[in-house]
């Protein structure tokens, strides 16, 4: 079947429910959210564990509660939405004009759809890194699972992935598991993370780890896997600080279940496949401050950009997109010459990574290691536009630096086509 | 004592003592970007409170598991029971979030509730 829309929605987790409801709210009525599972609300589902929503809902909620609302949202505004299908391919198609871009979707219900529209958001989300990414040696037991993986079968499926269980990697997915697997009645033995700092949350290592007397090795890894059909154990060894493991810090633990929590990787084969500019640091499209790729009408918004460690960041990330895509449909955004955006000194990535310059907007940065009390720098040159204090910057929060008109108009008049994000240390 | 806030992902680092105040005893509380904080390490000094999140089978519905937390917080030492009602705890399909699953759940004064809908299994 052959259907002709405005926008199409890759995607019906937080950041395609979001991009959705903002794009209807700034008054596009021809859309479509394609979700593969079979319900809408993606990984927030079974993230049951709360603390979402603090920032945009302005309460504390649980994952499946946050994508309620937006899921009633959506409701609420009619917006259609097809689940159970997955995107195959998207193309851009010139002789279709207008409606150059195509998503090909296959449906158990309908077959395969093809999908002609104006503009095309991407919100496919991430995927975790899993044990082949690590390359840890040893044998190849049942029993090793990546956390987020097991989370789904906790939480969804109603099954324990097993009783003595080691966490690698301190990352909030490892570490909300490291409760929710101890709270259904298994012994976690231990979480190891590979660096001297944890990459989650301090409330997390609070109220996970330290409330439930499970130890944090920090700069400690996973050296041997052990067990010939199930998991047995795991050797765990220190490591310097070049990450190597340190000779005769060797462990043995024994333990039936692994947990990795070691990292996610924005989802991008659709994107790549399609043609847009990737940014090899975060593993996502570049774009510019209205979310849209290098491919005009194509916007990409959420944890298939980069990883957000808040949804509500999400969210703001994705009404952006869902009101460029609108404003795209209607012809209504130039294309206005763009300066580049680059990071520097502590600061490892920025979103946007170009920027128009016609409204003010916020950049989004991460800093590569943990660095105190400094400031954020946007130069043009050797011209400082504007700058922001830090008390502690570390690599699992997200920092954001509005830009305002007035700063614009600074960074127009300097006529550089390139803009420096940088930290400078007190 | 000193604390790290769960109330939200700032994670503010609080140091919490006991003082006389006027002749009376009092908790200061310092480090804390909100007021929030205050109550919060107030609360990990004498009574520390949690949410608590679990999710059940639930019978008729279009998915197996219905995620639940319990209303407000509870006492933290009476999390086990908590957990252990929770897990003897029955669900019907349909289920709206906030509806309630387990009245006063182990006598914290506090209901275990749905976070999200279960509609009801299709023929």
């Amino acid at each position: 079947m052959i259907r002709t829309l405005n926008t199409v929605i890759v995607g019906g987790g937080p950041a395609g429910l979001s991009a959705a409801v903002a794009a209807f709210d700034a008054g596009e009525r021809s859309l479509l959210i394609v979700e593969r599972d079979v319900h809408l609300g993606g990984i927030l589902q079974q993230c049951i564990h709360n603390g979402f929503g603090l920032q945009w809902f302005k309460e504390e909620l649980t994952g499946p509660e946050y994508a309620q609302r937006f899921i009633d949202q959506a409701e609420e505004r009619q917006i259609e939405s097809v689940t159970g299908t997955m995107v195959l391919e998207i193309r851009q198609d010139p002789q279709n004009a207008p409606y150059d871009k195509t998503v090909f979707c296959l449906s158990p219900s309908e077959g395969v759809l093809e999908l002609r529209c104006r503009s095309v958001i991407l919100s496919m989300g991430c995927r975790e890194r899993v044990r082949g990414n690590l390359k840890t040696p040893g044998t190849r037991p049942v029993g090793i699972y990546s956390a987020g993986l097991a989370q789904r079968l906790v939480n969804l499926e109603g099954v324990m992935p097993g009783k003595k269980v080691v966490i690698l990697g301190s990352g909030d997915i490892g570490l909300i598991m490291a409760r929710r697997m101890t709270w259904e009645g298994a012994e976690v033995k231990m979480v190891c993370e590979i660096m001297p700092y944890s990459a989650g949350l301090a409330r997390n290592i609070q109220q996970c780890l330290i409330d439930l007397n499970i130890p944090l090795h920090l700069s400690t890894t996973i050296v041997n896997i052990h067990g010939r059909d199930r998991l047995e154990g795991v050797t765990i060894a220190r490591v310097d600080e070049k990450r190597n493991p340190i000779p005769g810090t060797e462990q043995y633990v024994e333990c039936d279940t692994l947990l990795l929590s070691v990292g996610l990787l924005p989802e991008n084969e659709l994107s790549r496949a399609l043609g847009v500019e990737m940014d090899p640091v975060t593993g996502g499209p570049r774009v510019d401050e209205n979310r849209q790729t290098s491919i005009p009408g194509v916007y990409a918004c959420g944890n298939v950009l980069h990883v957000h460690d808040i949804v509500d960041f999400v969210s703001k990330e994705s009404t952006i997109a869902g009101k460029s895509a609108a404003a795209y449909n209607l012809q209504s955004q130039s294309g206005a010459e763009q300066v580049t955006l680059k990071a520097a000194g502590a600061v490892r990535y920025t979103v946007p990574q170009m920027a128009s310059l016609e409204e003010p907007f916020s950049i989004f940065c991460r800093v590569a290691y943990p660095v105190s009390s400094g400031k954020f720098l946007v130069k043009a040159g050797d011209q400082v536009i504007l700058e922001k204090k830090f008390i502690k910057a570390v690599p699992s929060e997200m920092e954001e630096i509005p830009v305002r008109k007035a700063e614009l108009e600074k960074i127009l008049s300097t006529g550089a086509g390139e803009l420096t994000l940088e930290t400078c240390l007190d | 004592m000193e604390y790290t806030c769960i109330l939200c992902p700032r994670g503010c680092h609080l140091t919490a003592e006991k003082v006389m105040e006027e002749g009376k005893k009092t908790i200061k509380v310092s480090g804390n970007f909100c007021p929030r904080g205050i109550r919060y390490a107030t609360e990990e000094m004498t009574m520390p409170m949690r949410t608590v999140t679990t999710s059940l089978y639930v019978e008729g519905g279009d998915m197996k598991m219905v995620s639940m937390k319990t209303a407000a917080p509870v006492p933290k030492e009476r999390i086990p029971q908590v957990l252990e009602a929770a897990a003897k705890a029955q669900a019907k399909a349909p289920l709206k979030v906030g509806d309630a699953i387990l009245k006063n759940v182990a006598e914290t004064g506090t209901d275990l509730i749905a976070t999200r809908n279960v509609a009801a299994a299709r023929g």
